[in-house]
C-alpha cells in the first residue's frame, strides 16, 4: 500500500486545519464504510503539524524569510500568520546568520522556534549557530542550558536550480553529536515527525524535500489525530523482503520502492528501509534486516563521500560481518557539484535502475 | 564570465556577493592596478550584515551598490530593516543617494564613486528605484501593494526613457513631432531588432547540443591529481580528475 502514491498539485489550497477537523469528525462518523483511506499532501502534513503545536504550547513560534505574509516561500507556513498573528510568526530579513542566531538565543531563555531556512543551502551561513551555539549547549553547560529549537526547510536536489542550491545536508548535521536530524518522507513521517521534532527538547535538523511537498500520500485516522507523533530514531520497515535490504530516506524512499517492484519482478524480494531518522541512526533495525537478507544496498542523494551511506556501511560491517554474502553496495550523488544540464542532472542523481543494478549485483545476478 | 568583461556574474547565496566583490577589489589594489570593482545587491540583501566597516580600514577601491527598489521577493523594505536609508548603513564608508531611475545621476554617481574609491577607499551608491511587476510568478495577493495607479504615475514621472524623452524636448533638441517620429521609427527599429536578438539568441540556445555525459567530470578542479570520481552508482560510472 506505501508503495502507491498519486500526484497530486497543491498549490496550497488544500486542507486548512480547520477543514482537517471538519473532514476527520466527518470520517468518524462514517466509520462504519470501512474504505476510502484519507489521501494527504506533505505540504499539508507539514502545514498541519506546526498549527497543532502552536495551538497546543504558547512557547512554540515560527520565523523565517517569507513564512508570514508572504504565505511561505512554499506555502509550508500557509495560514499561519492569519491564525497565531505577528507575535507568533515572524518575518526576517534575509540574514540566516542574523535570525538563526537569534533563534537559538531566544531556545536558551525557554521559547521553542521553529526557524525556516528557505532552503538547506542558506543554513551554511548560520551552520556556526546551530553547531556551536545550538548543538554542543546542553553538553558544555552540563545540562543547564539546553535548546529545543527546530530548523527545517528543503533539502537537497530540486530540479535545475544549479550547484549552489542543491546540496544534501544530511551527513553533515548527522556527523554532529547533540543534534538530532530527522528526514521524512511520507505525509505521515512529515506529520509524526515535526511534531515529534517541535516537542523534543533537544536541537532539530528537520530536512524536507521540495519535490515532495506536493504528493499525496494516505494517512491514517491515527496519523491525523493532533496527539500523534513517531519516536526520534527508529526507522520504518516500508516493505518487508528478504533478499537484499535496502536503506535509505527522504525522497529516495519512493525511488527504493520503484525499484522493489522491479526486483520483484525479476524474483529478487527486496526490504526497503526508510531511515526517518539520520540521527539517531537505527543501526538495530538496519543490522537485523541485513542479518535476514545478508545483502546491503545504501541509497542516498547526497554526496558518496563520508556520506550517509558510508556510515550504514560501516556499522553493517562491523556488526553483522559474518551475515553478509556481498559486499556493501552504495548508491548516491555523483561526486561533483550538481550540474544544471538536465541531462547532467539526471546523471549526478541516483536513478532507479542504479538501485535496480546495486541490488541484482548484491545478488550476483549480473556482472 | 570573459576577462574582457570583468564581469563575474551573479552568485546564488544572497549577499555573499558583497565580500566577494571586495576580494576583487583587493586584488586590484594589490596588483595596483587603478581599477576599482562594483559590487551590487538589492535592498533585501542588505541584510545580509556581510557589509563591514573594514573594507574601509583596508582602504578598497570597492563600490557597493544597493539597488533599492524597495521589496525583497515578498518583504517591503520597511519590515526587512529598521533604517532602510541602505547609502547610511556603512558607517565609516561613505554613501550617496542617487535617483536610480535618471539616467543621467547615475552616470555622474558612478563617475565620482570611481575617484573616491580611488583615491580614498570604498563608497556605498544607494540607487534608488521602482518594481514594477512582483518577484515572481507566484506571489500571493497583497505582496506587492503598488496598484495599478502607483504603476503608472511612476511609468510617467520616473521612468528612465519618459524621462530622457522630456529632457530632450525641454532643450529643444528637437521638437516633439521629429522625437515622436524619431521615436516611433527608433523605438519600433530598436524593438525589432531587440526581439530579434532576443529570438536569434533563444533559437541557438534550443538548437546547442546537450552537453556529453564526460562533461558530468570537467572542471570539478583545475589539478585533480588524477583522483577517481564517480557516477551515481559507482561502480558503473567514475571517472580520473585530470
Amino acid at each position: 500500500m506505501w508503495g502507491i502514491l498519486r500526484r497530486s498539485a497543491v498549490d496550497g489550497g488544500g486542507f486548512s486545519a480547520s477543514s482537517l477537523r471538519r473532514t476527520r469528525s466527518a470520517l468518524v462518523s462514517a466509520r462504519s464504510y470501512a474504505s476510502g483511506s484519507k489521501e494527504m499532501t506533505v505540504r499539508d502534513a507539514l502545514n498541519s503539524a506546526i498549527d497543532e503545536e502552536m495551538s497546543a504550547d504558547p512557547k512554540v513560534f515560527v520565523m523565517g524569510e517569507e513564512v508570514g505574509q508572504y504565505q511561505g516561500a512554499y506555502k509550508i507556513t500557509k495560514g499561519l500568520l492569519e491564525k497565531y498573528g505577528p507575535e507568533r510568526v515572524y518575518d526576517t530579513p534575509i540574514t540566516e546568520a542574523g535570525f538563526t542566531g537569534i533563534g537559538v538565543g531566544a531556545a536558551y531563555a525557554g521559547l521553542k522556534p521553529v526557524v525556516e531556512f528557505m532552503t538547506f543551502n542558506f543554513s551554511m551561513q548560520a551552520i556556526d549557530h546551530i553547531i556551536n551555539s545550538a548543538a554542543k549547549s546542553n553538553y558544555m553547560s552540563a545540562g543547564q542550558i539546553n535548546v529545543p529549537i527546530v530548523f527545517r526547510g528543503p533539502n537537497g536536489a530540486a530540479a535545475g536550480v544549479g550547484a549552489q542550491h542543491s546540496q544534501c545536508y544530511a551527513a553533515w548535521y548527522a556527523s554532529v553529536p547533540g543534534l538530532k536530524v530527522l528526514a521524512p518522507y511520507s505525509a505521515e513521517d512529515a506529520r509524526g515527525l515535526l511534531k515529534a521534532a517541535i516537542r523534543d527538547p533537544d536541537p532539530v535538523v528537520f530536512l524536507e524535500n521540495e519535490l515532495l511537498y506536493g504528493e499525496s500520500f494516505p494517512i491514517s485516522e491515527e496519523a491525523l489525530d493532533s496527539s500523534f507523533c513517531l519516536p526520534i530514531g527508529k526507522a520504518k520497515i516500508e516493505r518487508e523482503g528478504k533478499d537484499v535490504t535496502i536503506t535509505t530516506f527522504s525522497k529516495m524512499v519512493g525511488f527504493a520502492l520503484k525499484a522493489a517492484e522491479k526486483l520483484a519482478e525479476e524474483g529478487i524480494s527486496a526490504e526497503v528501509i526508510n531511515l526517518r531518522s539520520i540521527r539517531p541512526l537505527d543501526r538495530a533495525t538496519i543490522n537485523a534486516s541485513v542479518r535476514k537478507t545478508s545483502r546491503l544496498v545504501t541509497v542516498e542523494e547526497g554526496f558518496p563521500q563520508h556520506g550517509v551511506c558510508a556510515e550504514i556501511c560501516a556499522s553493517v560491517v562491523e556488526e553483522s560481518f559474518s551475515y553478509l554474502d556481498a559486499p556493501v553496495e552504495r548508491i548516491a550523488g555523483a561526486d561533483v557539484p550538481m550540474p544544471y544540464a538536465a541531462n547532467l542532472e539526471r546523471l549526478a542523481l541516483p536513478q532507479v535502475e542504479d538501485i535496480v543494478r546495486a541490488a541484482k549485483r548484491a545478488c550476483y545476478r549480473s556482472k | 564570465i570573459s576577462d574582457d568583461s570583468s564581469f563575474y556574474g551573479g552568485h546564488g547565496i544572497v549577499g555573499a556577493q558583497v565580500p566577494l566583490g571586495c576580494g576583487i577589489a583587493f586584488a586590484q589594489k594589490y596588483a595596483k592596478e587603478e581599477a576599482v570593482t562594483f559590487a551590487m545587491y538589492g535592498d533585501g540583501a542588505a541584510n545580509q550584515g556581510q557589509l563591514f566597516e573594514y573594507i574601509c580600514l583596508w582602504d578598497l577601491p570597492s563600490i557597493l551598490v544597493c539597488e533599492n527598489n524597495h521589496y525583497g521577493m515578498g518583504t517591503a523594505d520597511w519590515r526587512a530593516a529598521k533604517s532602510p536609508s541602505y547609502y547610511k548603513r556603512g558607517d565609516y564608508v561613505p554613501g550617496l543617494k542617487v535617483d536610480g531611475m535618471d539616467a543621467f545621476a547615475v552616470k555622474q554617481a558612478c563617475k565620482l564613486a570611481k575617484e573616491h574609491a580611488l583615491k580614498n577607499g570604498p563608497i556605498i551608491l544607494e540607487m534608488d528605484t521602482y518594481r514594477y511587476h512582483g518577484h515572481s510568478m507566484s506571489d500571493p495577493v497583497g505582496a506587492h501593494t503598488f496598484t495599478r495607479d502607483d504603476i503608472s504615475g511612476v511609468r510617467q514621472e520616473r521612468d528612465p526613457i519618459e524621462r530622457i524623452k522630456k529632457l530632450v524636448l525641454s532643450h529643444d533638441l528637437a521638437t516633439e513631432k521629429e522625437l515622436k517620429d524619431f521615436f516611433i521609427n527608433l523605438n519600433i527599429d530598436m524593438e525589432k531588432e531587440i526581439r530579434k536578438e532576443i529570438d536569434d539568441a533563444i533559437a541557438k540556445a534550443k538548437d546547442c547540443p546537450m552537453p556529453e555525459p564526460s562533461e558530468l567530470f570537467t572542471n570539478v578542479y583545475v589539478k585533480g591529481f588524477g583522483t577517481e570520481s564517480f557516477g551515481a552508482d559507482r561502480k558503473e560510472v567514475k571517472a580520473a580528475l585530470p
